[in-house]
């Protein structure tokens, strides 16, 4: 029993660290914009496909992730710089839907290039092999290690960014108060091109985790993670950066011990579950785990 | 080399709209190197609107506005720092998840001089010492009177040729109130020029060397505070709104 819960363990860290990574760059953009990012999702797609297109082409896997990581920052710079900018004071409604919109054009831009069938990840053999202890009790790939030692990293990094820098530092001084923001003297606009950059190298970087995991790449594939990282930043308090980090792990941990502690009957219904938690959890404290006492303005 | 006869900033005529609603309506004043100068005014008189116009978060409709000869009407907020005006916001505005610290660091960002900035951090805490005992301390988690020495504090590491300070005595306790203007004095006396909006007429005309009254977008009275605070005509320009 013990092996068990440990194994569990391990696999909500896994997951969480993927819901983590991913809702980490959304509030990252909501907090410079407060605009919801639903092309965050596609984001990870176009790091995902990148890797995957590199790795065909005979490109180790180590430098093809990078090169994915680096084409999903480029993708969200372009995002910004296109389709956000002429629409930035526009009210909240239109923002939503050109966010939308981007989504939707990525997607079948997607789906024109690749066609929709799924393809497969061409994991090198060394990620897809496992570690065994306790005769098989405790079971976990390269992969899951991986991904768990990626976010770590990634994330303590990004903790560097945003305690230690100017830059870092700016991104949350405009997140709470842009007009304060301005009249210290940061360049909003450089904030704001930053942001997107980072967050959607995050998002590339969960893309390409994502989808080694899964197997496969296909271009409706961030949607169910920008699904579960929305959750995950909405538990932790929507726009802040810390609050999306402790909403992936619960997430995560949610999740993976649904199915893992309850009958099948009942964890079947695993997704409809966490969202009954979600709505629950959100009536008794709105502003999500680590801002108690902010409304969240979608 | 700037003119002495010339005014370190000068606004003409300053005309700021809010959509169908006229903030200002032709507001001009002069502020002189070294100089303390008041705006006081009732709520809604436009004091407020006038600082922020200078420091560029609102755009002027007409008028100009010259900072060291130079026009500055209408530019970018991060521009008007870069070019020495630094501006203390009503409500003091800080970055309450930030620290004390972090505050003070992001008050410099827009300059380079890492030793000057050192330097000027340490002048902080001569200013205000509560500073440093709040070194790593969030800034949301300090009281008013400390939070309005932050915000002060912020606005100076900008090293600003003229500092705008909106309501500095706001939500203040009484008695920091009177640390406050007597670190605002201390700056006068190290030739820091300011221009100074104040509910507390009595506390403004204490340390300002002149006052304009603005009265619903327009300066109704100006003068040197000595003569203003002597004069009856304050009471009713000042009190002419609500009436």
């Amino acid at each position: 029993m013990t092996e068990y819960i440990l194994q569990q363990i391990i696999n909500a860290i896994s997951l969480g660290s993927l819901y983590a990574l991913v809702a980490v760059g959304l509030s990252i953009v909501f907090g410079v914009l407060r605009l919801t990012n639903f092309a965050h999702g596609d984001v990870m797609m176009v790091g995902a496909f990148t890797t995957v297109l590199l790795i065909g082409l005979g490109v180790p896997f180590i430098p093809a992730m990078a090169c994915g990581i680096a084409g999903a920052a480029l993708a969200g710079f372009l995002i910004e710089r296109i389709a956000y900018r002429p629409i930035r004071n526009a009210p909240d409604v239109t923002r939503l839907l050109t966010s939308l919109a981007v989504t939707y054009i990525l997607e079948n831009m997607g789906i024109l290039l690749f066609t929709s069938s799924p393809r497969n990840f061409p994991l090198p053999d060394i990620l897809n092999s496992s570690w065994q202890l306790w005769d098989g009790a405790l079971t976990f790939t390269n992969i899951n290690l991986l991904t768990i030692a990626l976010t770590f990293v990634s994330l303590i990094g990004l903790g560097w960014f945003i305690t230690r820098t100017t830059v870092g530092l700016g991104m949350r001084a405009a997140a709470e108060d842009m007009s304060a923001a301005q009249l210290v003297g940061l360049d909003v606009n450089r904030l704001i091109v930053v942001a997107f950059i980072v967050a959607s190298a995050y998002a590339g970087l969960a893309g390409v985790l994502w989808a080694a995991q899964a197997g496969v790449v296909q271009p409706q594939m961030g949607f169910t993670p920008l699904l579960k990282a929305f959750v995950a930043a909405i538990i932790g308090g929507f726009g802040s950066i810390a609050g999306a980090l402790v909403g992936g792990y619960v997430l995560g941990a949610l999740e993976i011990f649904i199915v893992a502690f309850l009958p099948d009957s009942v964890s079947s219904y695993r997704d409809a579950i966490v969202f009954a938690v979600l709505i629950a959890f959100l009536l008794v404290r709105p502003g999500g785990l680590l801002k108690p006492n902010r409304e969240i303005k979608l | 080399m700037l003119d002495i006869a010339t005014p370190l900033l000068q606004v003409e005529k300053l005309e700021v709209n809010f959509g169908a609603v006229r903030a200002l309506k032709g507001v001009s004043i002069e502020v002189r190197e070294g100089e303390v100068v008041a705006l006081v005014g009732a709520n809604g008189a436009g004091k407020s609107t006038t600082l922020r116009t200078i420091s560029g978060l609102s755009k002027p409709k007409s008028g100009r506005i010259l900072f060291a000869g130079q026009s500055i009407g209408g530019r970018a907020p991060p521009q008007i720092v870069r070019a020495g005006i630094a501006h203390s916001p009503e409500g003091r505005r800080l970055f309450g998840a930030l620290s004390v610290a972090e505050n003070l660091r992001l008050g410099a960002c827009t300059r380079t001089d890492a030793d000057a900035v050192a330097k000027d951090t340490e002048r902080m805490f001569t200013l205000f010492p509560i500073l440093k005992e709040r070194w790593r301390q969030l800034s949301g988690t300090l009281s008013g009177g400390e939070q309005q020495q932050l915000a002060l504090a912020r606005a100076l590491m900008a090293a600003p040729r003229l500092l705008l300070l909106d309501e500095p005595s706001l939500g203040v306790a009484p008695l920091l109130v009177r640390h406050i203007f007597d670190a605002l004095a201390e700056l006068k006396r190290q030739g820091m020029t300011m221009l100074l909006v104040e509910q507390n007429i009595k506390l403004a005309l204490e340390l300002a060397d002149r006052a304009y009254v603005l009265r619903t977008g327009f300066v109704a009275l100006s003068g040197s505070s000595a003569e203003l605070a002597t004069s009856d005509r304050v009471a009713q320009a000042y009190l002419g709104a609500a009436q």
